[in-house]
């Protein structure tokens, strides 16, 4: 188990969005997380993250308590997390989102008397992951001028950048037209190849193409966990979420 | 299974905007020059005056025009070392440089304390910190023996530079101001473009993915936050030095908006706007000080022109025309 909760709730005012879900996501695995809007996914992705301060629960990365730290901490264990709207930094270019991390992972981010060129001993590195992408023709583009799927692609390489052992894609695929789902599903394909990843999910086709395991949650509860096959058979899941007429 | 290949790269039918340069070098060296030609055009005096509060905009710009912080409560920086700088002058017999190093040292002390508290909040909860820590300062300043209350510190005596080079004569003292304000400048230049200038772009660009990418960005606004009030300590001491004088102009909230004015007229996150702001408000306070109270009507009227009409301010529309970075 590289991830795990336990009994991990989050009360807003009278209003319970996660109600005690624990979880256990395998290393190497890709795990998906859906259920109906309101279920409490992306709620649970920002307590994982430490966006959100869990009201009970506990939280364990690779054996260690997470549950106090900040999410700037998360991060720099290897939990690196994207967003629902995609998040670039926009009027810098594709280079310089990439670069950006590469500057956190490899230190020197504080030396405000030295020329930025030293950054430019990064281009490099930050270069191949933009390649990885497809985003090579881009590179010096502005990010907010890039079209919506590639920004999710840049964001993605950005993330890489950081070389996290466990990714947290808050749907990856909202919003995008077929190709781009397509692009972006193969991208996750690859980069799960040597990693841990975590994702929400509306697309059921990107979730059982992609997923290994399947946590359904509905009203913050987890209602049913397995592979497709055996979520998608289970009645109540079909019931509560798919619908009674969808196979 | 079919092993589905990623699309192959289209050419891009869009060209990305490319922003050019080299014109803020040519810029530069023509602010240069016209600074060097200047005293002998018009009031060395009213040059220096503005000179340091270009160099307060200056600083105050690298707040809110590169982190996207608005600090309202820059006249404490400024204030309190102008203070510093004409007590230890007056009081203590510093030299000029050292004077005004205590003013800078000022600034920065000041910055962190007030920093480390407004940090924690954002947006105008920040900018309120900012101002509720100013006026109380204001109020120290207004009661307490040392600052001459409501007088101010009156005729400090300018020194001489390193005990050698007596900054009475006002060319020399021009000389050392221009110097210091081009190394201001350029220090807030290499600010922008180091890599901490480009964490702190990421911060003002998107701080929660800054953030989930692993960046404390607390200690970088704070880090900010010290070199900004530093910088305007040493706009305030050398203001002090040059003019002669310390007074509650300096430390009171006016003083924090006009900062804010100087700014915005010019151009903010602009390295060059701040410096013509400056000069654009000073010399209209100079021409108009015939109308007296009036100034501060025109100057509303330019401020709510500003926000409506030329929100980039003057360097930031005509940098934005000409698709030029300045």
């Amino acid at each position: 188990m590289i991830l795990e909760t336990e009994g991990l709730t989050k009360e807003f005012a009278g209003f319970t969005a996660v109600n005690g879900v624990t979880l256990q996501v395998k290393r190497g695995t890709i795990h998906a997380l859906i259920g109906p809007n309101g279920a409490g996914k992306t709620t649970c992705f920002n307590l994982l993250t430490k966006f959100l301060i869990p009201t009970r629960g506990r939280i364990t990365f690779n054996g260690q308590d997470i549950t106090a730290l900040q999410p700037a901490d998360v991060a720099r264990l290897g939990l690196v997390r994207s967003f629902q709207i995609s998040a670039v930094f926009p009027h810098m270019s594709v280079l310089e989102n990439v670069r950006i991390a590469l500057q956190r992972a490899r230190g020197g981010s504080f030396d405000f008397w030295r020329s930025a060129s030293v950054l430019n001993s990064y281009n490099q590195r930050a270069l191949e992951l933009i390649e990885d992408v497809g985003l090579s023709s881009f590179a010096n583009w502005l990010a907010v001028e890039l079209p919506y799927g590639r920004k999710r692609a840049l964001e993605i390489a950005t993330t890489l950048a950081l070389d996290p052992e466990m990714l947290l894609l808050d749907e990856p695929t909202a919003g995008m037209g077929h190709e781009d789902i397509d692009r972006i599903a193969q991208l996750i394909k690859r980069v799960a190849a040597d990693r841990t990843v975590l994702m929400v999910e509306h697309n059921l086709s990107v979730v059982s193409d992609l997923s290994d395991t399947i946590t359904v949650l509905t009203r913050g509860r987890v209602l049913a966990e397995g592979d497709y096959k055996t979520v998608s058979a289970n009645p109540e899941v079909r019931e509560a979420y798919m619908g009674t007429g969808h196979a | 299974m079919e092993q589905r290949v990623a699309e192959p790269i289209a050419t891009p039918e869009v060209q990305p905007t490319v922003w050019r340069t080299q014109s803020a070098t040519i810029l530069f060296v023509v602010m240069v020059v016209g600074l060097i030609v200047a005293p002998f055009f018009t009031y060395p005096l009213f040059l220096m005056q503005a000179m340091c509060f270009a160099l307060f905009a200056c600083a105050f710009n690298l707040l809110i025009g590169y982190v996207g912080l608005l600090s309202f409560g820059h006249a404490l920086y400024f204030g309190w070392a102008s203070y510093l700088s004409a007590y230890s002058a007056k009081a203590w017999g510093f030299t000029p440089e050292l004077a005004i190093l205590t003013g800078t040292a000022t600034g920065a002390v000041l910055g962190l304390l007030a920093g480390s508290l407004a940090i924690r909040r954002q947006g105008i909860y920040f900018a309120m910190i900012t101002l509720a820590l100013a006026q109380m300062m204001f109020f120290f300043a207004l009661q307490a023996k040392f600052t001459g209350g409501e007088d101010g510190i009156q005729a400090v005596p300018r020194g001489h530079l390193f005990g050698l080079i007596d900054l009475s004569k006002e060319m020399n003292m021009y000389i050392v101001v221009l110097v210091i304000f081009l190394a201001g400048f350029l220090f807030i230049y290499r600010i922008i473009h180091s890599p901490f200038g480009e964490v702190l772009k990421a911060i003002r660009e998107n701080e929660t993915r800054a953030i989930s990418l692993g960046y404390k960005t607390d200690r970088y606004k704070l880090v900010a936050f010290v070199l900004s009030a530093t910088l305007a300590g040493a706009a305030g001491g050398t203001k002090a030095i040059v003019l002669q004088l310390a007074s509650l102009t300096d430390v009171n909230w006016p003083m924090s908006g006009e900062v804010v004015l100087m700014t915005l007229v010019g151009g903010l996150g602009t390295i060059f706007g701040p410096v013509l702001g400056s000069f654009i408000i000073l010399v209209m306070q100079y021409k108009l000080a015939a109308v007296g109270e009036w100034v501060l009507v025109i100057q509303g009227v330019i401020f709510v022109a500003c926000v409506l009409l030329f929100r980039r301010g003057i360097v930031g529309e005509l940098a934005n025309k000409l698709k030029i970075r300045l």
